[in-house]
């Protein structure tokens, strides 16, 4: 291979930037569609740091929004409560970005603390116990004064625009696709395929379970972060069950174990949230049917449903884009 | 003979009330084929599920060249050297054929975490050697054309070679084989016992199988113990051990053994 070539995701990684920079410059995209966009990406951080607890490790993780949270609250605390930093002045951006990364490093502290004993746990029980953490963590959260309670953390500064969440989400995709098409992803992959043949080939399938819920923690604290610097406001209602279970349909209706997979779904369900939210107003305003936005839940239980019946492995199963597979030079 | 790879002394296993395996002691030695045999629910795949840490034994001891296993976990124990094939395959079936190997290569990388992350030039460089000596290993079990393939697309024949494979590259001294014939007609049965010899004069890997197929068993083991309801019913040579009344007894029922 020639070593000038640039890998194929940096080239799609630049188009995709290029072209939504030149809609958002041209005025194109209006702050409506931008934000939205952001959502898009900040939610494929997460789908596909919950494929690699749920579909790559095998586990079942319904606590997700939990370490987001964590993110979340933390880099939030620190670049709002403790710092007092303003999106105007240029070092502030880069305590900002450190700032969200000390709540990634929190939620994997966090996902740790879960993890290890949890994880000797299996299936339901799992998903009981996590299920059960993301509740404890929203309900901590609901009762710090200090971050605001249950009125949320408010006055968050404005960090996160495109430019940073693209480059975040960017990122996020290229280390774990590494990850995953490497000896440490393979280990993962045969804990999925096969809990006692991977012990048996010596891998040691605890330290990876922990080590998959630890990455996927991490990740899900920086899209935490870059979440609440985006509507400049952390509340524990947006880290809740509800959250959760949205990026659990992203992981399983993009495919268990394909990241290409979660990044489609990411994206498509962040739209199909904001277009069923026009339409059920429409409904409501204009139509007079009276119906609220608690009606999406309602579209995306069908939703899951419908996977479940008519296509189990979701849109992708466990294939990758070409995009995103390292190619291999002793073939 | 040369020194016991493999020594169990006084170990016995109860579920519940039930013994399944009582008080065995034997060796296994350095460089043989050695075989367990025994009707159904004798306690075979029990012994094995001790050997490999997967129960731990009420009593007795489990010395794998000299040190003592009993209470590691599965996988330091295959990490010091004892690898095995189940009786029901347990292959990963959405993984590549070279995928299915690799995993067992695994423990022998140093490369952490980080540096695949950022896939530096030394993680790099173990990366191949591990898929060039995969690959060697592929084409020793004549699975080159399938390298890349989906495990679950193999065939029963190669799946068990790829079970084999993924075995030895555990880089085990002791290798246990859970029935590798079941299932196989005469000419892949042939093919196997080739490939088990094959396995222990090039690898240097002791071999200690299961099987229910007398022939294989009297065509391929160098040493055979027979065991029924836990016990040890006879042991020593297998041209020997078939004529053993006892043994006969087991398989057939007293009945035709007097007839």
């Amino acid at each position: 291979m020639d070593k000038l070539k640039l890998p194929k995701l940096a080239i799609a990684g630049a188009i995709f930037y290029v072209i939504v920079q030149i809609l958002i410059l041209t005025g194109v995209l209006n702050g409506y569609f931008v934000v939205i966009i952001n959502r898009s990406l900040i939610f494929v951080i997460l789908a596909a740091t919950l494929n690699l607890i749920n579909g790559i490790t095998g586990q079942f993780s319904l606590g997700h929004m939990g370490f987001a949270a964590v993110g979340a609250y933390v880099s939030g605390t620190l670049t709002t409560l403790v710092f007092k930093l303003s999106p105007h002045v240029f070092t502030d951006n880069l305590i900002f970005i450190a700032a969200i990364i000390i709540g990634g490093i929190g939620a994997a502290a966090v996902g740790f603390l879960i993890g290890f004993p949890s994880l000797r746990l299996k299936g339901d029980y799992l998903a009981i116990v996590t299920l059960g953490f993301g509740e404890i963590i929203r309900t901590i959260l609901n009762n710090i004064a200090y971050v605001g309670g249950p009125r949320g953390l408010l006055g968050i500064p404005k960090f996160s625009n495109f430019t940073v969440i693209f480059l975040f989400t960017f990122f996020t995709i290229v280390l774990l696709r590494n990850l995953v098409q490497s000896s440490h992803g393979r280990a993962m992959l045969s804990i999925r395929e096969n809990e006692l043949a991977s012990e048996l080939a010596g891998v040691d399938t605890t330290k990876y379970k922990v080590l998959g819920f630890v990455v996927g923690a991490f990740f899900a604290g920086l899209a935490g972060g870059l979440l609440c610097h985006l509507l400049q406001i952390a509340h524990p209602t947006q880290y809740g069950f509800y959250a959760s279970a949205l990026i659990l349909i992203m992981v399983y209706a993009g495919g268990m174990g394909s990241l290409t997979g979660s990044i489609i779904a990411a994206f498509s369900l962040t739209f199909l949230t904001e277009g069923l939210r026009v339409g059920i107003d429409w409904l409501r305003d204009s139509v007079g049917i009276p119906i609220g936005t608690e009606w999406t839940m309602v579209v995306y239980a069908l939703l899951l449903i419908l996977i479940m019946l008519f296509r189990t492995e979701g849109l992708m199963g466990m294939r990758e884009s070409k995009i995103l597979i390292i190619e291999e030079k002793h073939v | 003979m040369s020194a016991p790879v493999l020594s169990i002394q006084n170990m016995s296993h109860y579920f519940g009330g039930l013994k399944a395996v009582s008080d065995f002691t034997f060796e296994v030695p350095e460089g043989v084929i050695y075989g367990l045999i025994g009707p159904n629910g004798s306690g075979k795949t029990t012994t094995f599920n001790l050997v490999t840490g997967i129960y731990t034994p009420t009593q007795g001891k489990i010395l794998f060249e000299g040190d003592d296993i009993v209470g590691m976990k599965p996988f330091k124990i295959v990490q010091k050297g004892i690898a095995r094939t189940f009786q029901n395959l347990r292959i990963f079936s959405a993984l590549s054929v070279v995928d299915n190997i690799r995993v067992a290569r695994h423990f022998t990388t140093k490369s952490g975490i980080f540096s695949s992350f950022l896939r530096l030039p030394s993680f790099l460089k173990e990366e191949a050697a591990v898929r060039d000596e995969v690959m060697e290993l592929i084409k020793l079990m004549n699975l080159e054309h399938r390298a890349n393939d989906i495990a679950k697309n193999l065939p029963y024949g190669e799946l068990r070679r790829l079970e084999v494979a993924r075995a030895l590259a555990t880089k085990p001294k002791l290798m246990l084989l859970d029935e590798p014939a079941a299932g196989m007609n005469p000419k892949e049965t042939e093919d196997l016992m080739k490939l088990v010899r094959r396995v222990r004069d090039e690898f240097k890997v002791t071999i200690f199988l299961i099987e229910h197929h007398m022939k294989f068993v009297t065509g391929i083991c160098e040493r055979v113990k027979v065991i029924d309801f836990g016990e040890t019913i006879a042991e020593g040579k297998p041209e020997d051990v078939v004529k053993d009344v006892k043994v006969l007894e087991a398989y057939l029922g007293r009945k035709a053994v007097v007839c």
